[in-house]
This record gives C-alpha cells, sequence and structure tokens, in this order.
C-alpha cells in the first residue's frame, strides 16, 4: 500500500474563514454559537446556533459560478481553494485524471428544497427554478470543486450523516493508498440553518433548547442537553507520498489508519455499548501497526447529546481498557458546534494542527462532571507536549463509526 | 420596456446595462447558456406576469426578438 501525506489544508468556519483564523479562534477559546438570525427561530424549541457570518462568495469563485451554487456549495469551493493553493499543487502539471474529489455533504441544500416548495405550492410547477436540482442535490459540493479546480479525477460524495467528513477523508484515503490517484481533495462541508433544518433535528430532540452561548455546546458535560447547529466546510489535500515529495511539497501530516464499521442497530442512536465505534478505532490503530497503548489523544465525535457521549465514552473504554484513562479526549465541537457533513474533516484538520503544535485543545466550557463519563476530557486548559498521533471519531446516524488515524509525518 | 429589459438582463447575466443594445445576442455576445436563458425567461415571466412556454425559447435569442415576442403576448411597457 502507498503512503499518504496532508499537504493542504482549508476552512470555512463558525468561527473563522480560514484554517488560521478557525485555530487562533480554538487557542482563544472563542466560540460561535448566538441566536439564530437567518430566520425568525422564536417559535422553534432550539434558539442557538453557530452561525458563519461574513462570508462573501464572490471571493473565492466569479459571480456566476457563485450564483449556481447553495451555500453548502460554496463553503467546500471556498475551503478547496484554501487547501490547494496551501498545497501548491499546479494541475496543469498534473495528469487530471489522477487528481480526485471527495467531498461530501450530509444534506444538500434544504434552503434549496424550502425555497421552490414555497414556490410550487403558491405559484404551481411551472414557476419552479430550473436550477432547483442541480443546486439543490448534494453531491453538487463534490461536482463544484472539482469544475472550479479541474479535477478529473474519481469524484464521489459520501453522504454518512454526521460520520461524511471522516468517511470522505477516509475514502480518499483508500483510494490513493491503492494507487487509483495521486492526489484527492478531500473533506465535508454542510449549510443547513433554516426553518426545516432546525425544526427537523430539533423534533428528534437531537438540538439543545438552551439559550446560554456559554452553556450550550458542552460535550461530555453532565448538564449537556444536545447539539448547537454549526456549518461550514472543511477540506483537504491527501497526495501519495512519493509524488509530494517529487514536486517538493510541504509535508503537514501522514494518514496512517482509519477504521470504519457500522452499528447495524438503530436509525438515530449509537449502539449502547459502543462495541461498533471501539472495532473503528481499533481498526485504525491495528493499520497504522501501532497498539493501543501508543494512542494518547482522540478527538472525540463528542455532540453534546446524551446518547453520544455516553456511548463513545464507553466506546473508548471496549477500545483501549484501563489505558483509556490515560487517554485525553476532547470535542471540537465544544467551539464549533456541530458542522454535521463537514464536522469530520474540520476535526481532522484540527488534529493536524495540533500535532504539528504539540497543543490539545481544551473542551470548552465542560464544567460538571457526570458519573459515568469519567474520561480526561481535558477540561479549562491545553495540553502542551510532544503529540505523535491522533484519532479523530464521527458516528452518524444510521450507525455510521469511522476513526481516521492522523501521524506526525516522519521519513521513515 | 427597454430600460426596465436592460436592468433584467444585466442583473440575470451580470453585465453592464450600457452594453447591451437591441441587437444584443444572449449566447453571442453575453456568453449565456441554456440555463441562463431559462433564468432570464423566469425572470422575465414574473417582472411581465406571462407566460413563455419553453418551445418559445430557442426564437428568443436577442433583446429585440424577446420585445416584440413580449409586445405580441400584449405586454405594452
Amino acid at each position: 500500500m502507498k503512503r499518504v501525506v496532508v499537504t493542504g489544508m482549508g476552512a470555512i468556519t463558525p468561527v473563522g474563514l480560514s484554517v488560521d483564523e478557525f485555530w487562533n479562534s480554538v487557542k482563544e477559546k472563542k466560540t460561535a454559537f448566538g441566536p439564530i438570525t437567518r430566520f425568525d427561530a422564536s417559535d422553534y424549541r432550539a434558539k442557538l446556533a453557530a452561525e458563519i457570518k461574513d462570508f462573501d462568495a464572490k471571493k473565492y469563485m466569479d459571480f456566476k459560478a457563485a450564483k449556481r451554487m447553495e451555500l453548502f456549495s460554496q463553503y467546500a469551493v471556498a475551503a478547496a481553494k484554501e487547501a490547494i493553493e496551501e498545497s501548491g499543487l499546479d494541475i496543469e502539471k498534473e495528469d487530471p485524471y489522477m487528481v480526485g474529489c471527495s467531498v461530501g455533504s450530509g444534506i444538500g441544500s434544504l434552503q434549496a428544497m424550502e425555497r421552490e416548495y414555497d414556490k410550487l405550492q403558491k405559484k404551481g410547477p411551472g414557476r419552479v427554478n430550473p436550477l432547483l436540482v442541480p443546486l439543490m442535490i448534494s453531491n453538487m459540493a463534490c461536482g463544484n470543486v472539482s469544475i472550479q479546480f479541474g479535477l478529473k479525477g474519481k469524484s464521489v460524495n459520501v453522504v454518512t450523516a454526521c460520520a461524511t467528513g471522516t468517511h470522505s477523508i477516509g475514502e480518499a484515503f483508500r483510494t490513493i493508498q491503492c494507487g487509483d490517484a495521486d492526489v484527492m481533495v478531500a473533506g465535508g462541508t454542510e449549510a443547513s440553518i433554516c426553518p426545516i433544518g432546525i425544526g427537523g433535528f430539533a423534533a428528534l430532540t437531537a438540538l439543545t433548547g438552551s439559550d446560554d452561548p456559554q452553556r450550550c455546546s458542552i460535550p461530555f458535560d453532565k448538564e449537556r442537553s444536545g447539539f448547537v447547529m454549526g456549518e461550514g466546510a472543511a477540506v483537504v489535500v491527501l497526495e501519495e507520498l512519493e509524488h509530494a515529495k517529487k514536486r517538493g511539497a510541504k509535508i503537514l501530516a501522514e494518514v496512517a489508519g482509519y477504521g470504519t464499521t457500522s452499528d447495524a442497530y438503530h436509525i438515530t442512536s449509537p449502539a449502547e455499548d459502543g462495541s461498533g465505534a471501539a472495532r473503528a478505532m481499533l481498526n485504525a490503530v491495528k493499520e497504522a501497526g501501532l497498539e493501543p497503548e501508543d494512542i494518547t489523544y482522540i478527538n472525540a465525535h463528542g455532540t453534546s447529546t446524551h446518547h453520544n457521549d455516553l456511548f463513545e465514552t464507553r466506546a473508548i473504554k471496549k477500545a483501549f481498557g484501563e489505558h483509556a484513562y490515560n487517554i485525553r479526549v476532547n470535542s471540537t465541537k465544544s467551539i464549533t458546534g456541530h458542522m454535521l457533513g463537514a464536522a469530520g474533516a474540520i476535526e481532522f484538520i484540527t488534529c493536524i494542527k495540533e500535532i504539528q503544535e504539540g497543543y490539545i485543545h481544551p473542551t470548552v466550557g465542560y464544567s460538571v462532571p457526570d458519573e459515568e463519563l469519567d474520561l480526561n476530557y481535558v477540561p479549562d486548559k491545553p495540553v502542551m507536549g510532544n503529540l505523535d498521533y491522533a484519532i479523530s471519531n464521527s458516528l452518524g446516524f444510521g450507525g455510521h463509526n469511522s476513526s481516521i488515524l492522523v501521524k506526525k509525518y516522519k521519513e521513515v | 420596456m427597454f430600460e426596465k429589459m436592460k436592468d433584467i438582463i444585466a442583473e440575470q447575466l451580470n453585465c453592464e446595462k450600457e452594453t447591451i443594445t437591441l441587437e444584443t445576442n444572449f449566447k453571442d455576445d453575453l456568453g449565456a447558456d441554456s440555463l441562463d436563458l431559462f433564468e432570464l425567461v423566469m425572470a422575465l415571466e414574473d417582472e411581465y406576469s406571462v407566460e413563455i412556454p419553453s418551445e418559445d425559447l430557442e426564437n428568443l435569442t436577442t433583446v429585440k426578438a424577446v420585445m416584440d415576442y413580449l409586445k405580441n403576448k400584449g405586454v405594452e411597457e
């Protein structure tokens, strides 16, 4: 199998419109939670969201392209632009059929659906926008990224709910390992802060009803009561090691393992004993040629829902046994909210920044311990010190579990 | 009518209003593709409260053709 490294990263998040801005916010514990402003949410159970402010699509693409994309596609293109620029990849010098794209969205555009369904009801089928379908369908983030940057290799949209970002990067990793592509632009994107999006997740009681920005997305805390919806995109450039070295690319980290399983259990709840997620983590560890004891840090899915945080904690204990108590476990969602299809991808980038800087960010806002949730969730302060490996977990409705293992890049 | 048309076309096709003349061809001069024309027609339908069947689209290649077409439909301004 070929080795795969990361050579570029890009992010559009509620706490920053670039990787640097995002990472600075993480270090400043600057969260993004505030009242929903995209629509009048006064009748909704959920009051808060992590919205992106001041995003201007025209800074990243031409007017006409932007007009033919919904927000989730625009975010993906903007993040991909930053990632490709950082990688220094010149598509003109590549075989374009060996440069692929694996950018997923969990949902696509609910907004386009809302808008056009409203028109259909009020004015009849003749008034439905001819662009509805290519605006709305979830694969169009991937389609638009490949069009904007001329990526002619494998182009796929993995849709696995909240595990989309991790699966998209994981499947891109496999693609390069197997020699199907030299380079993959991979990540996730989402933009579903809209009436039916908030209404749907709130009806499931997946969203917190908290109106306190300091105490809303509080993963692993005893008082957690649901997630806060975020939005945005995160995209990375994955590259076959020799290909990256040959063109003198700066290598940011290595992807060393990927494990993915299904709970085959319930449409929304993870398995209560965490067995599926545990197996995904162990598969990633094994592929990386490591022992469970080598792992000292996990970037958890940690959504701040009762079920996820409890069952994920059980999964970590099941996978690592007593060693679980030596592992630092944090949740980036304590800062960004839940970026759904983009979550796994921004958390993958977080792992790389943490390895690069030897800096594990705290789970912001964590304050009330829960009896059964007794791992080290990195409360209050960051943990500084050398970090060689990081596992990022994502769990999605439908029982999708995926874990990806990032490693500090070393020549041998 | 011409002034208002120019506004709609400039907005839909993202071009300078001043460059639009009666002879302007949507595809050749403004680089419009079939989806642009669909959108333009939808905007015109909204503005002038008329219905433009898609089979008529192929004849609507220039600004003048559209204006004549709308006048035939009884649109006056």
